[in-house]
Protein backbone atom coordinates (compact mmCIF):
# COMPACT_ATOMS: atom_id res chain seq x y z
CA UNK A 1 0.00 0.00 0.00
CA UNK A 2 2.81 2.40 0.60
CA UNK A 3 5.60 3.31 -1.76
CA UNK A 4 9.17 3.79 -0.78
CA UNK A 5 10.47 7.18 -1.75
CA UNK A 6 13.73 7.48 -3.69
CA UNK A 7 14.35 10.54 -1.72
CA UNK A 8 15.50 9.47 1.66
CA UNK A 9 15.58 12.96 3.04
CA UNK A 10 11.90 12.95 3.83
CA UNK A 11 10.17 10.05 5.43
CA UNK A 12 6.77 9.68 3.68
CA UNK A 13 5.03 9.63 7.00
CA UNK A 14 6.26 13.16 7.56
CA UNK A 15 4.53 14.48 4.48
CA UNK A 16 1.14 15.64 5.50
CA UNK A 17 -1.70 14.64 3.20
CA UNK A 18 -2.14 18.14 1.85
CA UNK A 19 1.43 18.31 0.63
CA UNK A 20 1.22 14.82 -0.78
CA UNK A 21 -1.77 15.82 -2.85
CA UNK A 22 0.15 18.66 -4.33
CA UNK A 23 3.33 16.75 -4.82
CA UNK A 24 1.89 13.70 -6.46
CA UNK A 25 -0.70 14.57 -9.09
CA UNK A 26 0.39 15.40 -12.56
CA UNK A 27 4.05 15.63 -11.95
CA UNK A 28 6.52 15.44 -13.46
CA UNK A 29 4.55 17.54 -15.87
CA UNK A 30 3.58 15.54 -18.93
CA UNK A 31 1.22 17.61 -21.12
CA UNK A 32 -0.53 14.61 -22.61
CA UNK A 33 -1.02 12.96 -19.27
CA UNK A 34 -2.07 16.26 -17.74
CA UNK A 35 -4.65 16.81 -20.46
CA UNK A 36 -6.13 13.33 -20.12
CA UNK A 37 -6.25 13.72 -16.38
CA UNK A 38 -7.99 17.09 -16.64
CA UNK A 39 -10.43 15.71 -19.20
CA UNK A 40 -11.27 12.79 -16.93
CA UNK A 41 -11.72 15.05 -13.93
CA UNK A 42 -13.83 17.45 -16.01
CA UNK A 43 -16.11 14.64 -17.17
CA UNK A 44 -16.32 13.17 -13.69
CA UNK A 45 -17.24 16.51 -12.17
CA UNK A 46 -19.88 17.23 -14.82
CA UNK A 47 -21.40 13.81 -14.24
CA UNK A 48 -21.25 14.09 -10.47
CA UNK A 49 -22.72 17.59 -10.24
CA UNK A 50 -25.24 17.19 -13.07
CA UNK A 51 -26.25 13.72 -11.87
CA UNK A 52 -26.49 14.85 -8.27
CA UNK A 53 -28.73 17.79 -9.19
CA UNK A 54 -30.94 15.52 -11.31
CA UNK A 55 -31.33 13.01 -8.49
CA UNK A 56 -32.20 15.74 -6.01
CA UNK A 57 -34.57 17.80 -8.15
CA UNK A 58 -35.98 15.86 -11.10
CA UNK A 59 -39.38 14.27 -10.64
CA UNK A 60 -40.01 12.45 -13.91
CA UNK A 61 -43.54 11.67 -14.97
CA UNK A 62 -44.63 8.17 -15.88
CA UNK A 63 -45.48 6.78 -19.24
CA UNK A 64 -48.62 4.70 -19.36
CA UNK A 65 -50.20 2.80 -22.18
CA UNK A 66 -53.15 4.30 -23.96
CA UNK A 67 -56.40 2.56 -23.05
CA UNK A 68 -56.90 -0.43 -25.31
CA UNK A 69 -60.46 -1.34 -26.25
CA UNK A 70 -63.32 -0.95 -23.84
CA UNK A 71 -64.33 -2.85 -20.73
CA UNK A 72 -67.89 -1.62 -20.73
CA UNK A 73 -70.22 -2.19 -23.64
CA UNK A 74 -71.14 1.32 -24.68
CA UNK A 75 -73.60 2.33 -27.31
CA UNK A 76 -72.68 5.71 -28.70
CA UNK A 77 -75.17 8.11 -27.26
CA UNK A 78 -75.98 11.79 -27.37
CA UNK A 79 -74.58 14.08 -24.71
CA UNK A 80 -76.68 14.08 -21.57
CA UNK A 81 -77.95 17.20 -19.83
CA UNK A 82 -75.02 17.24 -17.39
CA UNK A 83 -72.24 16.50 -19.86
CA UNK A 84 -69.79 19.18 -20.84
CA UNK A 85 -68.99 19.62 -24.52
CA UNK A 86 -65.40 20.57 -23.70
CA UNK A 87 -62.52 18.46 -25.00
CA UNK A 88 -61.99 15.40 -22.84
CA UNK A 89 -58.62 14.96 -21.07
CA UNK A 90 -56.71 12.04 -22.57
CA UNK A 91 -56.62 8.68 -20.79
CA UNK A 92 -52.85 8.99 -20.58
CA UNK A 93 -53.03 12.33 -18.78
CA UNK A 94 -55.98 11.42 -16.58
CA UNK A 95 -54.18 8.31 -15.34
CA UNK A 96 -50.65 9.65 -14.83
CA UNK A 97 -51.28 12.95 -13.04
CA UNK A 98 -53.13 12.17 -9.84
CA UNK A 99 -53.42 13.25 -6.24
CA UNK A 100 -53.86 10.05 -4.27
CA UNK A 101 -51.59 10.25 -1.23
CA UNK A 102 -52.35 6.63 -0.29
CA UNK A 103 -50.22 5.75 -3.34
CA UNK A 104 -47.60 8.49 -2.86
CA UNK A 105 -47.48 12.29 -2.73
CA UNK A 106 -45.93 12.96 -6.14
CA UNK A 107 -48.37 13.34 -9.04
CA UNK A 108 -46.78 10.41 -10.86
CA UNK A 109 -46.62 8.14 -7.78
CA UNK A 110 -50.20 6.82 -7.95
CA UNK A 111 -49.69 5.53 -11.51
CA UNK A 112 -46.35 4.03 -10.47
CA UNK A 113 -47.72 2.33 -7.35
CA UNK A 114 -51.24 1.46 -8.50
CA UNK A 115 -50.41 -2.24 -8.90
CA UNK A 116 -50.34 -2.68 -5.12
CA UNK A 117 -54.05 -1.80 -4.92
CA UNK A 118 -56.20 -4.90 -5.54
CA UNK A 119 -59.77 -3.76 -6.31
CA UNK A 120 -61.22 -7.30 -6.15
CA UNK A 121 -62.48 -8.83 -3.93
CA UNK A 122 -63.95 -5.69 -2.40
CA UNK A 123 -66.88 -5.02 -0.15
CA UNK A 124 -68.61 -1.81 0.84
CA UNK A 125 -70.13 -1.48 4.28
CA UNK A 126 -73.27 0.63 4.54
CA UNK A 127 -74.21 1.69 8.04
CA UNK A 128 -75.33 4.55 10.30
CA UNK A 129 -78.72 6.18 9.97
CA UNK A 130 -80.10 3.80 7.34
CA UNK A 131 -82.96 1.35 7.42
CA UNK A 132 -80.97 -1.20 5.43
CA UNK A 133 -77.45 -1.46 6.87
CA UNK A 134 -75.44 -4.09 5.03
CA UNK A 135 -72.08 -5.11 3.64
CA UNK A 136 -72.26 -5.56 -0.09
CA UNK A 137 -69.84 -6.91 -2.67
CA UNK A 138 -68.71 -4.28 -5.18
CA UNK A 139 -69.99 -6.29 -8.16
CA UNK A 140 -73.40 -6.71 -6.53
CA UNK A 141 -73.54 -3.01 -5.70
CA UNK A 142 -72.63 -2.15 -9.27
CA UNK A 143 -75.34 -4.46 -10.61
CA UNK A 144 -78.05 -2.54 -8.72
CA UNK A 145 -77.85 0.33 -11.17
CA UNK A 146 -77.60 0.72 -14.92
CA UNK A 147 -74.22 2.27 -15.68
CA UNK A 148 -74.30 5.79 -17.08
CA UNK A 149 -71.53 7.94 -18.39
CA UNK A 150 -70.96 11.53 -17.39
CA UNK A 151 -68.45 13.96 -18.85
CA UNK A 152 -67.61 16.26 -15.96
CA UNK A 153 -65.12 19.01 -15.37
CA UNK A 154 -62.78 18.24 -12.47
CA UNK A 155 -61.12 21.18 -10.71
CA UNK A 156 -58.30 20.47 -8.27
CA UNK A 157 -57.79 22.82 -5.32
CA UNK A 158 -54.19 23.21 -6.54
CA UNK A 159 -55.30 25.18 -9.60
CA UNK A 160 -55.48 22.63 -12.41
CA UNK A 161 -58.42 20.93 -14.06
CA UNK A 162 -59.38 18.07 -16.35
CA UNK A 163 -62.45 16.89 -18.23
CA UNK A 164 -63.24 13.35 -17.15
CA UNK A 165 -65.54 10.86 -18.92
CA UNK A 166 -66.74 8.85 -15.93
CA UNK A 167 -68.82 5.68 -15.86
CA UNK A 168 -70.98 4.89 -12.88
CA UNK A 169 -74.30 5.70 -11.29
CA UNK A 170 -75.83 8.67 -9.48
CA UNK A 171 -75.20 8.69 -5.73
CA UNK A 172 -78.86 9.58 -5.14
CA UNK A 173 -79.98 6.15 -6.37
CA UNK A 174 -77.73 4.41 -3.85
CA UNK A 175 -78.83 6.66 -0.98
CA UNK A 176 -82.50 6.07 -1.73
CA UNK A 177 -81.97 2.32 -1.97
CA UNK A 178 -80.41 2.11 1.51
CA UNK A 179 -83.24 4.27 2.94
CA UNK A 180 -81.91 6.99 5.25
CA UNK A 181 -83.69 7.36 8.60
CA UNK A 182 -85.22 10.70 9.54
CA UNK A 183 -82.09 11.45 11.60
CA UNK A 184 -79.74 11.25 8.63
CA UNK A 185 -78.32 14.67 7.69
CA UNK A 186 -74.91 13.82 6.21
CA UNK A 187 -73.21 11.09 4.25
CA UNK A 188 -69.74 10.06 5.36
CA UNK A 189 -67.43 8.11 3.04
CA UNK A 190 -64.42 6.17 4.30
CA UNK A 191 -61.60 4.90 2.09
CA UNK A 192 -59.64 1.69 2.52
CA UNK A 193 -57.09 1.54 5.33
CA UNK A 194 -54.46 -1.01 4.36
CA UNK A 195 -50.76 -0.07 4.21
CA UNK A 196 -50.07 -3.19 2.14
CA UNK A 197 -52.31 -2.00 -0.65
CA UNK A 198 -51.65 1.65 0.08
CA UNK A 199 -47.90 2.11 0.70
CA UNK A 200 -48.50 5.84 1.25
CA UNK A 201 -50.32 4.99 4.48
CA UNK A 202 -46.98 4.00 6.02
CA UNK A 203 -46.31 7.74 6.21
CA UNK A 204 -48.50 9.90 8.40
CA UNK A 205 -48.73 12.74 5.89
CA UNK A 206 -52.51 12.57 6.44
CA UNK A 207 -54.64 10.98 9.13
CA UNK A 208 -55.65 7.60 7.65
CA UNK A 209 -58.09 6.39 6.52
CA UNK A 210 -59.19 9.18 4.21
CA UNK A 211 -62.68 10.40 5.11
CA UNK A 212 -64.97 12.66 3.11
CA UNK A 213 -68.55 13.75 3.43
CA UNK A 214 -71.51 15.54 1.91
CA UNK A 215 -74.65 17.10 3.24
CA UNK A 216 -77.58 14.77 2.48
CA UNK A 217 -79.13 17.23 0.03
CA UNK A 218 -75.80 17.53 -1.77
CA UNK A 219 -75.54 13.75 -1.96
CA UNK A 220 -79.04 13.54 -3.42
CA UNK A 221 -78.28 16.11 -6.13
CA UNK A 222 -78.36 14.46 -9.57
CA UNK A 223 -74.81 15.68 -10.35
CA UNK A 224 -73.29 13.73 -7.40
CA UNK A 225 -71.93 10.53 -8.89
CA UNK A 226 -70.28 7.25 -7.95
CA UNK A 227 -67.71 6.24 -10.55
CA UNK A 228 -66.55 2.71 -11.36
CA UNK A 229 -65.06 3.44 -14.76
CA UNK A 230 -63.19 6.03 -16.82
CA UNK A 231 -62.88 6.40 -20.60
CA UNK A 232 -64.94 3.23 -21.07
CA UNK A 233 -62.50 1.25 -18.95
CA UNK A 234 -62.70 -0.16 -15.43
CA UNK A 235 -61.48 2.57 -13.07
CA UNK A 236 -57.66 2.29 -12.74
CA UNK A 237 -56.17 2.05 -9.26
CA UNK A 238 -54.63 5.52 -9.43
CA UNK A 239 -58.07 7.04 -10.10
CA UNK A 240 -59.67 5.35 -7.10
CA UNK A 241 -60.65 1.80 -8.03
CA UNK A 242 -63.02 0.18 -7.55
CA UNK A 243 -65.45 2.86 -6.39
CA UNK A 244 -65.03 6.61 -5.98
CA UNK A 245 -67.09 9.70 -5.40
CA UNK A 246 -67.35 12.44 -8.04
CA UNK A 247 -68.74 15.84 -7.03
CA UNK A 248 -67.98 18.06 -10.00
CA UNK A 249 -68.88 21.41 -8.40
CA UNK A 250 -66.42 20.84 -5.54
CA UNK A 251 -62.64 20.71 -5.44
CA UNK A 252 -61.19 17.36 -6.42
CA UNK A 253 -60.17 16.30 -2.91
CA UNK A 254 -63.87 15.83 -2.05
CA UNK A 255 -63.91 12.98 -4.56
CA UNK A 256 -62.81 10.25 -2.16
CA UNK A 257 -61.30 7.18 -3.80
CA UNK A 258 -61.38 3.44 -3.06
CA UNK A 259 -64.43 3.65 -0.79
CA UNK A 260 -65.07 0.82 1.68
CA UNK A 261 -67.73 2.40 3.89
CA UNK A 262 -70.70 4.70 3.48
CA UNK A 263 -72.23 5.97 6.71
CA UNK A 264 -75.29 8.17 7.08
CA UNK A 265 -74.82 10.47 10.05
CA UNK A 266 -76.63 13.10 12.06
CA UNK A 267 -73.53 15.22 12.57
CA UNK A 268 -71.20 16.76 10.01
CA UNK A 269 -68.39 14.27 9.31
CA UNK A 270 -64.84 15.26 10.18
CA UNK A 271 -63.15 15.14 6.82
CA UNK A 272 -59.46 14.46 6.21
CA UNK A 273 -58.20 17.66 4.59
CA UNK A 274 -60.36 19.87 6.81
CA UNK A 275 -58.73 18.18 9.82
CA UNK A 276 -55.23 18.40 8.33
CA UNK A 277 -55.38 22.13 7.53
CA UNK A 278 -58.63 23.70 8.78
CA UNK A 279 -57.70 27.18 7.58
CA UNK A 280 -57.07 25.95 4.03
CA UNK A 281 -59.69 23.29 3.36
CA UNK A 282 -63.30 23.38 4.49
CA UNK A 283 -66.09 20.83 4.58
CA UNK A 284 -67.91 22.37 1.63
CA UNK A 285 -64.93 23.00 -0.68
CA UNK A 286 -67.15 24.36 -3.44
CA UNK A 287 -65.11 25.64 -6.38
CA UNK A 288 -65.10 29.40 -5.89
CA UNK A 289 -62.83 31.81 -7.80
CA UNK A 290 -63.73 34.59 -5.34
CA UNK A 291 -62.36 32.79 -2.28
CA UNK A 292 -58.61 32.30 -2.56
CA UNK A 293 -56.74 29.49 -0.91
CA UNK A 294 -54.63 31.16 1.83
CA UNK A 295 -51.50 30.46 -0.23
CA UNK A 296 -52.67 30.90 -3.80
CA UNK A 297 -55.41 32.42 -5.88
CA UNK A 298 -58.32 30.30 -7.09
CA UNK A 299 -59.26 32.79 -9.81
CA UNK A 300 -57.65 30.79 -12.62
CA UNK A 301 -56.76 27.22 -13.44
CA UNK A 302 -54.69 25.31 -15.94
CA UNK A 303 -56.64 22.81 -17.96
CA UNK A 304 -54.29 19.84 -18.26
CA UNK A 305 -53.03 19.74 -21.83
CA UNK A 306 -53.09 23.52 -22.20
CA UNK A 307 -50.19 25.88 -21.51
CA UNK A 308 -52.14 28.99 -20.57
CA UNK A 309 -54.65 29.47 -17.81
CA UNK A 310 -58.39 29.89 -17.98
CA UNK A 311 -60.78 31.58 -15.60
CA UNK A 312 -62.25 29.39 -12.89
CA UNK A 313 -66.06 29.44 -12.81
CA UNK A 314 -68.19 29.58 -9.65
CA UNK A 315 -69.16 26.02 -8.67
CA UNK A 316 -66.86 24.89 -11.47
CA UNK A 317 -69.43 25.99 -14.04
CA UNK A 318 -72.31 24.11 -12.37
CA UNK A 319 -73.78 27.15 -10.59
CA UNK A 320 -77.12 26.91 -12.41
CA UNK A 321 -77.60 23.41 -11.07
CA UNK A 322 -76.23 23.64 -7.53
CA UNK A 323 -76.08 27.26 -6.33
CA UNK A 324 -79.56 26.82 -4.85
CA UNK A 325 -78.21 24.30 -2.34
CA UNK A 326 -76.29 27.10 -0.64
CA UNK A 327 -78.88 29.87 -0.59
CA UNK A 328 -78.37 32.19 2.35
CA UNK A 329 -74.99 30.71 3.24
CA UNK A 330 -71.85 32.83 3.52
CA UNK A 331 -69.58 30.97 1.13
CA UNK A 332 -66.53 32.87 2.39
CA UNK A 333 -67.03 31.37 5.82
CA UNK A 334 -68.24 28.02 4.56
CA UNK A 335 -65.38 27.56 2.12
CA UNK B 1 -5.88 8.20 2.84
CA UNK B 2 -4.17 5.73 0.61
CA UNK B 3 -0.65 6.45 -0.37
CA UNK B 4 -0.83 3.97 -3.18
CA UNK B 5 0.29 6.29 -5.96
CA UNK B 6 3.38 4.47 -7.14
CA UNK B 7 5.03 7.53 -8.59
CA UNK B 8 8.34 8.10 -6.86
CA UNK B 9 8.73 11.28 -4.96
CA UNK B 10 10.62 12.88 -7.81
CA UNK B 11 9.15 16.32 -7.27
CA UNK B 12 10.83 16.33 -3.90
CA UNK B 13 13.62 18.21 -5.61
CA UNK B 14 11.34 21.18 -6.20
CA UNK B 15 9.13 20.39 -3.26
CA UNK B 16 8.17 23.40 -1.26
CA UNK B 17 9.18 23.85 2.30
CA UNK B 18 6.76 22.08 4.55
CA UNK B 19 3.79 24.16 5.45
CA UNK B 20 3.94 26.38 2.40
CA UNK B 21 2.13 25.66 -0.86
CA UNK B 22 2.48 26.44 -4.48
CA UNK B 23 -0.84 27.95 -5.44
CA UNK B 24 0.22 28.54 -9.06
CA UNK B 25 0.98 24.91 -9.72
CA UNK B 26 -2.29 24.03 -8.03
CA UNK B 27 -4.22 26.65 -9.94
CA UNK B 28 -3.04 25.33 -13.26
CA UNK B 29 -4.11 21.80 -12.44
CA UNK B 30 -7.63 22.95 -11.52
CA UNK B 31 -8.32 24.79 -14.76
CA UNK B 32 -11.00 22.28 -15.67
CA UNK B 33 -12.95 22.77 -12.46
CA UNK B 34 -15.01 25.90 -13.06
CA UNK B 35 -16.02 24.95 -16.63
CA UNK B 36 -17.00 21.51 -15.32
CA UNK B 37 -19.19 23.06 -12.64
CA UNK B 38 -20.81 25.34 -15.21
CA UNK B 39 -21.57 22.46 -17.57
CA UNK B 40 -22.70 20.11 -14.80
CA UNK B 41 -24.81 22.83 -13.23
CA UNK B 42 -26.56 23.58 -16.51
CA UNK B 43 -27.08 19.91 -17.38
CA UNK B 44 -30.54 19.93 -15.71
CA UNK B 45 -31.68 22.60 -18.20
CA UNK B 46 -30.79 20.30 -21.09
CA UNK B 47 -32.51 17.35 -19.43
CA UNK B 48 -35.58 19.50 -18.68
CA UNK B 49 -35.83 20.58 -22.33
CA UNK B 50 -35.44 16.95 -23.38
CA UNK B 51 -38.13 15.93 -20.86
CA UNK B 52 -40.42 18.63 -22.20
CA UNK B 53 -39.85 17.33 -25.74
CA UNK B 54 -40.47 13.67 -24.85
CA UNK B 55 -43.39 14.40 -22.54
CA UNK B 56 -41.53 13.17 -19.46
CA UNK B 57 -42.43 16.40 -17.67
CA UNK B 58 -45.88 14.85 -17.34
CA UNK B 59 -49.37 16.20 -17.77
CA UNK B 60 -48.57 19.56 -16.18
CA UNK B 61 -45.14 20.49 -17.54
CA UNK B 62 -45.24 24.10 -16.31
CA UNK B 63 -45.80 22.94 -12.76
CA UNK B 64 -42.93 20.43 -13.02
CA UNK B 65 -40.57 23.00 -14.49
CA UNK B 66 -41.51 25.50 -11.78
CA UNK B 67 -40.91 22.94 -9.06
CA UNK B 68 -37.62 21.73 -10.49
CA UNK B 69 -36.09 25.16 -11.11
CA UNK B 70 -37.06 26.13 -7.57
CA UNK B 71 -35.44 23.01 -6.15
CA UNK B 72 -32.34 23.61 -8.28
CA UNK B 73 -32.05 27.14 -6.90
CA UNK B 74 -32.27 25.91 -3.34
CA UNK B 75 -29.93 22.96 -3.89
CA UNK B 76 -27.25 25.09 -5.57
CA UNK B 77 -27.52 27.77 -2.90
CA UNK B 78 -27.01 25.13 -0.24
CA UNK B 79 -24.05 23.73 -2.22
CA UNK B 80 -22.49 27.21 -2.40
CA UNK B 81 -22.97 27.59 1.34
CA UNK B 82 -21.30 24.23 1.93
CA UNK B 83 -18.09 25.37 0.22
CA UNK B 84 -16.53 27.27 3.09
CA UNK B 85 -17.29 24.71 5.81
CA UNK B 86 -16.02 21.98 3.50
CA UNK B 87 -12.79 23.86 2.88
CA UNK B 88 -12.28 24.49 6.57
CA UNK B 89 -13.05 20.91 7.52
CA UNK B 90 -10.90 19.23 4.89
CA UNK B 91 -8.31 21.79 3.98
CA UNK B 92 -9.23 21.38 0.33
CA UNK B 93 -8.91 24.49 -1.75
CA UNK B 94 -11.22 23.63 -4.60
CA UNK B 95 -14.51 24.35 -2.78
CA UNK B 96 -13.55 28.01 -2.56
CA UNK B 97 -12.96 28.08 -6.31
CA UNK B 98 -16.43 26.88 -7.25
CA UNK B 99 -18.43 28.84 -4.68
CA UNK B 100 -19.05 31.75 -7.01
CA UNK B 101 -20.07 29.48 -9.89
CA UNK B 102 -22.53 27.62 -7.68
CA UNK B 103 -23.98 30.91 -6.44
CA UNK B 104 -24.38 32.26 -9.96
CA UNK B 105 -25.98 29.02 -11.12
CA UNK B 106 -28.43 29.27 -8.22
CA UNK B 107 -29.26 32.83 -9.23
CA UNK B 108 -29.75 31.75 -12.84
CA UNK B 109 -32.21 29.07 -11.77
CA UNK B 110 -33.99 31.54 -9.49
CA UNK B 111 -34.48 33.88 -12.45
CA UNK B 112 -35.66 30.98 -14.62
CA UNK B 113 -38.08 29.90 -11.85
CA UNK B 114 -39.45 33.45 -11.73
CA UNK B 115 -39.76 33.66 -15.53
CA UNK B 116 -41.67 30.37 -15.65
CA UNK B 117 -43.98 31.70 -12.93
CA UNK B 118 -44.54 34.88 -14.97
CA UNK B 119 -45.16 32.82 -18.10
CA UNK B 120 -47.64 30.70 -16.14
CA UNK B 121 -49.62 33.84 -15.38
CA UNK B 122 -49.41 35.26 -18.88
CA UNK B 123 -46.73 37.78 -17.84
CA UNK B 124 -49.43 39.66 -15.95
CA UNK B 125 -47.71 42.07 -13.58
CA UNK B 126 -51.08 42.64 -11.91
CA UNK B 127 -51.28 38.99 -10.90
CA UNK B 128 -47.65 39.07 -9.84
CA UNK B 129 -47.98 42.08 -7.55
CA UNK B 130 -51.24 40.70 -6.20
CA UNK B 131 -49.45 37.46 -5.32
CA UNK B 132 -46.37 39.20 -3.90
CA UNK B 133 -48.49 41.43 -1.69
CA UNK B 134 -51.20 39.00 -0.62
CA UNK B 135 -49.60 35.60 -0.45
CA UNK B 136 -46.78 35.20 2.07
CA UNK B 137 -45.40 32.17 0.24
CA UNK B 138 -44.88 34.27 -2.88
CA UNK B 139 -43.69 37.26 -0.84
CA UNK B 140 -40.81 35.34 0.70
CA UNK B 141 -39.85 33.72 -2.60
CA UNK B 142 -39.80 37.07 -4.35
CA UNK B 143 -37.78 38.58 -1.49
CA UNK B 144 -35.24 35.80 -1.76
CA UNK B 145 -34.86 36.51 -5.47
CA UNK B 146 -34.41 40.25 -4.82
CA UNK B 147 -31.77 39.52 -2.18
CA UNK B 148 -29.80 37.46 -4.67
CA UNK B 149 -29.65 40.30 -7.23
CA UNK B 150 -26.97 42.43 -5.49
CA UNK B 151 -24.98 39.29 -4.74
CA UNK B 152 -24.98 38.25 -8.38
CA UNK B 153 -24.05 41.78 -9.44
CA UNK B 154 -21.06 41.87 -7.07
CA UNK B 155 -19.85 38.35 -7.68
CA UNK B 156 -16.78 39.41 -9.66
CA UNK B 157 -13.30 39.91 -8.26
CA UNK B 158 -13.46 43.60 -9.13
CA UNK B 159 -16.37 44.05 -6.77
CA UNK B 160 -14.36 42.64 -3.89
CA UNK B 161 -11.68 45.24 -4.62
CA UNK B 162 -14.16 48.03 -5.08
CA UNK B 163 -16.14 47.33 -1.94
CA UNK B 164 -13.27 46.17 0.18
CA UNK B 165 -13.13 42.63 1.45
CA UNK B 166 -14.99 43.30 4.68
CA UNK B 167 -17.86 45.19 3.12
CA UNK B 168 -18.12 42.63 0.37
CA UNK B 169 -18.23 39.81 2.92
CA UNK B 170 -20.91 41.57 4.95
CA UNK B 171 -22.97 42.08 1.81
CA UNK B 172 -22.62 38.46 0.80
CA UNK B 173 -23.80 37.26 4.18
CA UNK B 174 -27.22 38.19 2.77
CA UNK B 175 -27.11 34.79 1.12
CA UNK B 176 -28.13 33.26 4.43
CA UNK B 177 -31.25 35.43 4.51
CA UNK B 178 -31.96 34.55 0.89
CA UNK B 179 -31.61 30.82 1.42
CA UNK B 180 -33.74 30.99 4.58
CA UNK B 181 -36.50 32.80 2.67
CA UNK B 182 -36.08 30.30 -0.15
CA UNK B 183 -36.55 27.36 2.21
CA UNK B 184 -39.58 29.04 3.80
CA UNK B 185 -40.98 29.65 0.31
CA UNK B 186 -40.61 25.92 -0.38
CA UNK B 187 -42.13 24.95 2.98
CA UNK B 188 -45.16 27.20 2.53
CA UNK B 189 -45.57 26.18 -1.08
CA UNK B 190 -45.89 22.49 -0.30
CA UNK B 191 -49.43 21.23 0.19
CA UNK B 192 -48.81 18.68 2.91
CA UNK B 193 -45.65 16.60 2.62
CA UNK B 194 -43.32 18.83 4.61
CA UNK B 195 -40.45 16.36 4.91
CA UNK B 196 -38.47 17.48 1.82
CA UNK B 197 -38.48 21.20 2.73
CA UNK B 198 -37.59 20.33 6.32
CA UNK B 199 -34.55 18.41 5.08
CA UNK B 200 -33.37 21.59 3.33
CA UNK B 201 -34.04 23.60 6.49
CA UNK B 202 -31.97 21.11 8.51
CA UNK B 203 -29.03 21.18 6.12
CA UNK B 204 -29.08 24.99 6.00
CA UNK B 205 -29.17 25.17 9.81
CA UNK B 206 -26.19 22.83 10.11
CA UNK B 207 -24.17 24.81 7.54
CA UNK B 208 -25.03 28.06 9.27
CA UNK B 209 -23.99 26.66 12.65
CA UNK B 210 -20.71 25.38 11.21
CA UNK B 211 -19.74 28.92 10.32
CA UNK B 212 -19.55 29.80 14.00
CA UNK B 213 -17.87 26.61 15.11
CA UNK B 214 -15.15 26.93 12.50
CA UNK B 215 -14.51 30.60 12.88
CA UNK B 216 -12.30 30.33 15.95
CA UNK B 217 -9.50 28.06 14.75
CA UNK B 218 -9.07 30.02 11.53
CA UNK B 219 -8.09 33.12 13.47
CA UNK B 220 -5.24 31.33 15.12
CA UNK B 221 -2.18 30.59 13.07
CA UNK B 222 -0.53 27.24 13.31
CA UNK B 223 0.27 24.08 11.49
CA UNK B 224 -3.02 22.51 12.41
CA UNK B 225 -5.18 25.11 10.74
CA UNK B 226 -5.50 23.52 7.34
CA UNK B 227 -6.13 20.06 8.62
CA UNK B 228 -8.07 20.42 11.82
CA UNK B 229 -9.08 16.80 11.51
Amino acid sequence: MSNTPDDNQINPSEINPEERRILVPGSPINPRREFLRSAALFTGTVAALGGGLEVLTRRPGVGSAEAQGTDFAQASRPLGPYDTKEAVTSYQQATTYNNFYELGTDKADPARNAASLKPRPWTVKIDGEVKKPQTVDIDTLQSWFPLEDRIYRMRCVEGWSMVMPWLGFPLAGLIRRIEPTSKAKYVQFTALLDPKMFPGQKSNVLDWPYVEGLRLDEALHPLAFMAVGLHGKVLPGQNGAPLRLVVPWKYGFKGIKSIVKITLTEKMPKTTWALAAPSEYGFYANVNPAVPHPRWSQATERRIGELGRRKTLPFNGYADEVAGLYKGMDLRKNF
Amino acid sequence: MSTGDARPAAPAAKAPARGSYQPKRKAASLGWLVPAVAVGGLLPVAVMLWDAYTGALGANPIQRATLQTGLLTLTLLVASLACTPLRLLTGWKWPARIRKSLGLLAFGYAVLHFLIYLFDHGFSLGVMFDDVLKRPFVTVGFTALLLLVPLALTSGKNSVKKLGFQKWTRLHQLVYLAVAFGALHYYWGVKKDHVPPLIYVGVIAVLFAMRFIKRKPTKKTGAGKINPA
